[in-house]
C-alpha cells in the first residue's frame, strides 16, 4: 500500500530524513517511533504530498506521490502534528469543509460527519466553535477530519497528544478498529502508545531507520543477555567473587544488598546454580528475579549514539 | 476546478463574517464614503449656485462634480482597506497550520489561490454593492448619466482586484498578518504613485511608468470610457500577482 524507497529530504544542508526505505502492507498498523526531531513528521509530510522529497521514490496506493499527487491525496487522511482546525468554525461546519475538500459528494456528507462524530466522541460539541474547545477536543476534531472521507490510508502524527488517559484509550481502540480496512501509519515518541496500537514498529533516529520489526521480535533481538537481580541479606565479597566464576555469567554488580547479574548472551539455564551458590555461601537469599528489558530500554539503546 | 475553487472561496468568505473583519472594514468604508458623498454633494450645490448667480453658463455636470471625485476617492479608500481584507488569507492559514489541510487535500494549488482571491473579491463586491445607494440618491434628485457610473464601478472593481492580488501575494509570503498588510499597503501605494516620476524620468521611462501606474489606467473609466488596453492591464496585473503567489507557495514546499 505504501512504498518508500531511498527517501531523502534535505533542509538546506541538513538531512532530516536520510535514505529511508520501508513498506507498509494493506490493513497494517505501523508505528513510527523516534525521539523528537528524528524525521517522523518530515517523512509523513512527504508521504502526504505536503512537501516533495529531495531524493527517492514514494508511492501510496500505487500512485507516485510526486507524479500523481492528487490521486495520492484522495486516498489519504492526514492528521498533522498541530491539528489543522479553524478556531472560528463550528465542529460541524469544519468537518463539512474537510469532507468537501476531499470530494465527498454532498448527499453523503451528513452521514459521513455523523459517523466520524460518533467515532471520535464529538457528539456533545458538534455545534460549538472549535476555538472554544480544549486541546483534547481539538485533537479529536483533527482526527475526525482525517477520517471523514473514509480514506484507505491514514497518516497520524502523534494522534493522542494532549488527550486525557480515558480519551487516549478510546482513540487507541478507534485506531485498532481501523486495521484491516485501513492502512495506518502513526508516529509517536511515547512507547506505550505504539505497543498498544501497532502491529509493527519502525524506529527512526536522526533520519535513518535503526530498527524495523514486530514488537516481540524487537524485544528479543535487542536483549544483550538476560539480567537477573538477586537480593541478599549478606552480600559478602567472597560470595560475589564466587558468583563471578560461574560459567555463563559476564558481570556481577553489587549495589547495597542487590546484586545485578548479567549473563552472557550464549548462557544456558543456570539459575539453579546461582541460587545454590548464594545459599551455600550463607548470603541469605531474599529475592531472585529476572529483569525484563522494557521497550523503553530498547528505544534508548537504539537511539542513543554510542560515543 | 470551479467547484474546488468555490469550496475555498465559500469558507473564506464566511470567515470574514464570523470574525469582526468584514463588519469593521465595511463600516469604516461606508462611514468614510458617506462623509465624502455628503461633502461632494454640498460642494457641488454651492458651486452650482455660484455658477448660476454669476451667470457663468450651465454649471458643472453631475458627472464632473460628483461622480468622478466620488469614485476616484473610493479607489484611495480601497488602497487603505484592501490590506485589512487580504492580510489574513494565507498568513493565518500558515500560523494555524491549516495550510497543511489545504495542501494535503486533493485539490490544486491554483484552486486554493483562486478561491482565496475570490473570497476577498466577493467582499469587495459587497462593499461596492452597498455604495449603489449614492447613484440612487443622485437619480432620485437629479439627472446624472448612466455611463460614467457603470464604468466607474467596473474600473474600481478591477483596480481593487489589483490591490487584492498584491495582498494575496504578500499574505502568502509570511505568517505574520501585520507584515503582510503593511507590505500590501506599501506596494499598492508604490504602484499608485509610480506615475509621479513621469515628468522627470524622460520620455521613454515616463511612458513606461505611466503605463505601469495603476491609477493612470483608471482615468478613462472615470470619464465613462471603456478601453480594452486598460482592462487588459488590470487583468494581467491580477494574473501576475496570483501567478507569483503560486510560485511563492510552491517554493515553500521545497525548503
Amino acid at each position: 500500500m505504501i512504498l518508500v524507497s531511498h527517501l531523502t529530504k534535505l533542509y538546506g544542508a541538513r538531512a532530516a530524513v536520510n535514505d529511508l526505505s520501508f513498506e507498509v502492507k494493506k490493513g497494517e498498523i505501523v508505528g513510527f517511533l523516534g525521539p523528537n526531531g528524528a524525521g517522523k513528521s518530515t517523512t509523513m509530510k512527504v508521504l502526504t504530498g505536503f512537501m516533495p522529497a529531495t531524493d527517492g521514490k514514494v508511492s501510496v496506493g500505487g500512485f507516485d506521490v510526486f507524479q500523481n499527487p492528487i490521486d495520492v491525496k484522495r486516498n489519504i487522511g492526514f492528521l498533522p502534528e498541530t491539528p489543522p482546525v479553524y478556531p472560528e468554525m463550528s465542529v460541524k461546519d469544519y468537518l463539512e469543509f474537510a469532507a468537501q475538500l476531499h470530494q465527498v459528494s454532498s448527499e453523503l456528507i451528513p452521514r459521513a460527519i455523523g459517523s466520524v462524530v460518533e467515532k471520535t466522541g464529538l457528539g456533545d460539541v458538534r455545534n460549538r466553535l472549535i476555538g472554544n474547545l480544549s486541546k483534547g477536543y481539538r485533537q479529536r476534531v483533527g482526527l475526525a477530519q482525517a477520517l471523514v472521507h473514509n480514506p484507505q490510508v491514514l497518516i497520524l502524527d502523534e494522534p493522542t497528544v494532549g488527550l486525557d488517559p480515558k480519551q487516549i484509550i478510546d482513540i487507541r481502540e478507534l485506531i485498532k478498529s481501523l486495521a484491516g480496512d485501513h492502512t495506518v501509519i502513526l508516529s509517536s515518541h511515547i512507547l506505550p502508545e505504539v505497543t498498544a496500537t501497532c502491529q509493527r514498529i519502525i524506529v527512526i533516529n536522526q533520519g535513518r531507520i535503526v530498527a524495523e520489526d514486530t514488537i516481540e521480535r524487537l524485544t528479543t533481538r535487542l536483549k544483550k543477555g538476560l539480567i537477573y537481580s538477586l537480593i541478599v541479606k549478606n552480600p559478602s565479597p567472597e560470595g560475589i567473587s564466587a558468583l563471578k566464576k560461574i560459567e555463563g555469567i559476564s558481570t556481577v554488580v553489587a549495589s547495597g544488598n542487590k546484586l545485578v547479574i548479567e549473563m552472557k548472551p550464549s548462557a544456558k539455564e543456570i539459575r539453579d546454580q546461582i541460587v545454590e551458590l548464594a545459599v551455600s555461601k550463607n548470603m541469605g537469599v531474599l529475592e531472585f528475579s529476572a529483569e525484563k528489558v522494557s521497550l523503553e530500554e530498547i528505544f534508548l539503546q537504539l537511539t542513543t549514539v554510542e560515543s | 476546478m470551479i467547484k474546488n475553487t468555490w469550496i475555498i472561496a465559500h469558507r473564506d468568505f464566511k470567515a470574514y463574517f464570523t470574525s469582526p473583519i468584514a463588519y469593521i472594514v465595511i463600516a469604516g468604508f461606508l462611514g468614510i464614503m458617506g462623509w465624502m458623498f455628503f461633502f461632494n454633494l454640498t460642494h457641488f450645490n454651492l458651486q452650482n449656485m455660484q455658477y448660476q448667480q454669476f451667470n457663468m453658463g450651465k454649471g458643472v455636470s453631475i458627472t464632473e462634480g460628483i461622480i468622478r471625485p466620488l469614485y476616484g476617492n473610493m479607489n484611495v479608500i480601497f488602497l487603505f482597506m484592501v490590506p485589512f481584507i487580504t492580510m489574513r488569507l494565507f498568513a493565518e492559514e500558515k500560523k494555524l497550520h491549516t495550510i497543511e489541510l489545504l495542501m494535503t487535500s486533493p485539490i490544486h494549488l491554483s484552486e486554493i489561490i483562486l478561491g482565496k482571491f475570490f473570497s476577498a473579491f466577493l467582499l469587495v463586491l459587497v462593499m461596492l454593492g452597498l455604495t449603489v445607494i449614492y447613484p440612487i440618491v443622485l437619480f432620485a434628485t437629479g439627472n446624472p448619466e448612466w455611463g460614467p457610473i457603470i464604468t466607474s464601478y467596473i474600473g474600481t472593481l478591477l483596480l481593487a482586484g489589483c490591490y487584492l492580488s498584491i495582498g494575496v501575494l504578500f499574505s502568502s509570503m509570511t505568517e505574520n498578518q501585520i507584515v503582510a498588510g503593511a507590505l500590501t499597503f506599501a506596494a499598492g501605494l508604490f504602484f499608485w504613485l509610480i506615475s509621479w516620476a513621469t515628468q522627470t524620468a524622460g520620455p521613454v521611462w515616463g511612458e513606461i511608468l505611466t503605463y505601469l501606474s495603476l491609477i493612470s489606467h483608471y482615468n478613462n473609466f472615470g470619464q465613462g470610457l471603456l478601453n480594452t488596453s486598460d482592462i487588459f492591464y488590470y487583468l494581467s496585473f491580477i494574473g501576475v500577482g496570483l501567478f507569483l503567489t503560486h510560485r511563492v507557495l510552491d517554493s515553500y514546499r521545497w525548503r
